[in-house]
């Protein structure tokens, strides 16, 4: 995959081998990669310094088959999930198990930890949108997927369901607790399925788009609500939850929300701020006093505009983070293990590697109903 | 703007260790109360600061641009796409600026856009025409939303023959 500037994708037969750069890499055969809804705002040019000729892809599995000479715990032939985190596994962030907060692998920014084909401000790495992928730290991150699992199920437990699992647990959900999920995209859909492990006594969805609202209804048992048809969605949620607000508010969509014309224009066309946070926004001004913001949607480095007068006002606790994948890793295998979880439901589009940029189109323009995309290599 | 060449000693934390001429200092300590459980798990290392045993460096074979905030390389990097051209002396400009400047983001902005045009020079160069129907997706547009393409296409004929049939007139006239 071959990233030629904005909405410009290609695929290319002459891209060059990745090679062992450092001790602890390996090098990856992919199997199965997907397009993520933040894949998007580099696709959209929003994230500064994506520069031509990058090949995007966070979010995939594969074969090992080389390793460098520091690399123990995998071997060549491991089939492995490898989560989009590019973790040391030394550092004083690791060990406090904020895998996402690496220090040793982006020299480009000090606030975002290195992370697989997501431009050079997360380190400047190939991604897995490929056949082969370099995978430094090969003994921290990848994981062996286990014999029973399905490869479109372990493909998605290398973003999507860590990440939406973890939306849920930094809401601080207690029993009983009304939870309001912005945005049904993959993450938003994991985020509502996964407020119920934790207790919540009230899921609700608010989204656009009404095919990926039927379909959160279904998968993950919750009360949905298109904001086109809200002429306010806060004073909706406002009055659905006793006039005082939900208990904790998720924001699951990030740069590249709609709603709000001002937002709009200033984060996603003028690009003069890190993204349109009209999700944020809503969040914030949803939740009740004393509640919990939960921020998983990814926004650009620059500046953003948020009502953080509201925020102090109301004693609101905000959390955010990219999702520690590895810490979760061995929890979500067990979910998927027992059938709490069936990430690969959300799988609607299969795509040739060789045909990328029509995935891309599908995914970034919505058609077809599409809710995630998953790459399948031509030597899979 | 950081112009001078930051060394490792600048970035130590002299957090001090005794504090016991402050009188009450710790009496209300709650490790408990902590809004980052479960993310982060607190060990003894947490305050020890930039000390712990680093990973080999990977060798730097391209030209890296580092962030100002950091004294050196992380171990490990991607070595993919080093600057160069107009954009990339842009992107070397914007380096020069920490995080928290628009002087850092703002000129890699403009570079992705420079660079996107110097891609399509390199695409030229190596005997490759962009294939733009291709690259767009424009197959699925035609596929799933044949109404909004067909519509689209016409809107963007239309613009380039009334700019044309304006730029002929005016040279005529």
């Amino acid at each position: 995959m071959n990233f030629r500037g904005p909405f410009r994708i290609r695929a290319d037969r002459d891209r060059p081998f990745p090679e062992i750069e450092h001790p602890e890499d390996a090098i990856v055969k992919v199997i199965r990669s997907c397009i993520c809804g933040s894949d998007l705002h580099l696709y959209h040019g929003l994230v500064p310094d994506t520069r031509v000729g990058s090949t995007f892809g966070h979010e995939f599995i594969g074969e090992i088959v080389d390793v460098g000479s520091s690399v123990e715990k995998v071997k060549v032939g491991d089939r492995v999930m490898v989560p989009f985190n590019i973790a040391c596994g030394k550092c004083a962030f690791c060990k406090q198990e904020l895998y996402g907060q690496c220090h040793e692998a982006n020299p480009q920014s000090t606030a975002a930890g290195g992370i697989f084909g997501y431009s050079h401000t997360t380190g400047g790495y190939n991604g897995g949108q490929a056949e082969y992928v370099r995978v430094p730290y090969a003994d921290v991150g990848p994981t062996v997927i286990p014999d029973w699992m399905d490869p479109d199920d372990a493909v998605l437990l290398t973003d999507v369901v860590p990440t939406g699992y973890q939306a849920a647990e930094m809401g601080g959900i207690q029993e009983g607790d009304t939870v309001v999920v912005f945005g049904a995209g993959p993450i938003g859909i994991m985020a509502a399925k996964c407020a119920w492990l934790f207790g919540a006594g009230r899921v609700i969805v608010i989204d656009q788009l009404d095919y990926r609202l039927e379909f959160v209804k279904e998968f993950a048992q919750c009360e949905v609500y298109n904001f086109k048809h809200l002429e306010d969605p806060v004073v909706f949620i406002k009055k659905i939850t006793d006039s005082l607000g939900a208990d904790v508010c998720i924001d699951a969509v990030g740069a590249e929300a709609a709603g709000d014309t001002m937002n709009t224009m200033l984060g996603r066309k003028l690009l003069m701020q890190g993204g349109s946070t009209t999700a944020l926004h809503w969040a914030i001004n949803s939740v009740k006093k004393g509640g919990i913001v939960s921020i998983v949607g990814v926004y650009g480095p620059i500046d953003a505009l948020v009502p953080i007068g509201n925020v102090v006002n109301k004693g609101i606790t905000i959390r955010a983070s990219q999702a520690s994948v590895k810490r979760l890793l061995p929890k979500m295998i067990e979910h998927v293990k027992n059938g709490i979880i069936d990430p690969k439901a959300m799988i609607t589009h299969r795509i040739p590697l060789e045909e990328v940029g029509e995935g891309y189109h599908i995914f970034s323009k919505k058609l077809d109903n599409c809710i995630k995309t998953v790459l399948i290599p031509p030597s899979a | 703007m950081i112009g001078d060449e930051t060394k490792p000693e600048d970035f130590r934390n002299k957090r001090g260790g005794d504090h016991s001429h402050i009188k009450g200092w710790g009496v209300d300590r709650d490790p408990k109360n902590d809004p980052t459980y479960p993310m982060k798990h607190r060990t003894d290392e947490e305050i020890e600061g930039y000390t712990w045993e680093r990973p080999e460096q990977q060798p730097v074979t391209v030209e890296v641009l580092k962030s100002v905030e950091r004294p050196n390389i992380p171990a490990v990097f991607g070595n993919t796409v080093p600057p160069s051209g107009l954009s990339g002396a842009l992107r070397r400009l914007a380096f020069k600026y920490s995080e928290s400047s628009y002087g850092r983001w703002l000129p890699l902005v403009m570079a992705d856009r420079i660079g996107e045009i110097e891609g399509i020079f390199e695409d030229l160069g190596n005997g490759h025409i962009p294939n733009l129907f291709a690259e767009h997706g424009l197959k699925s547009e035609w596929k799933y939303n044949r109404k909004n393409f067909v519509l689209k296409s016409a809107v963007t004929a239309a613009a380039i023959a009334g700019a044309i049939l304006l730029f002929t007139r005016k040279k005529k006239d």
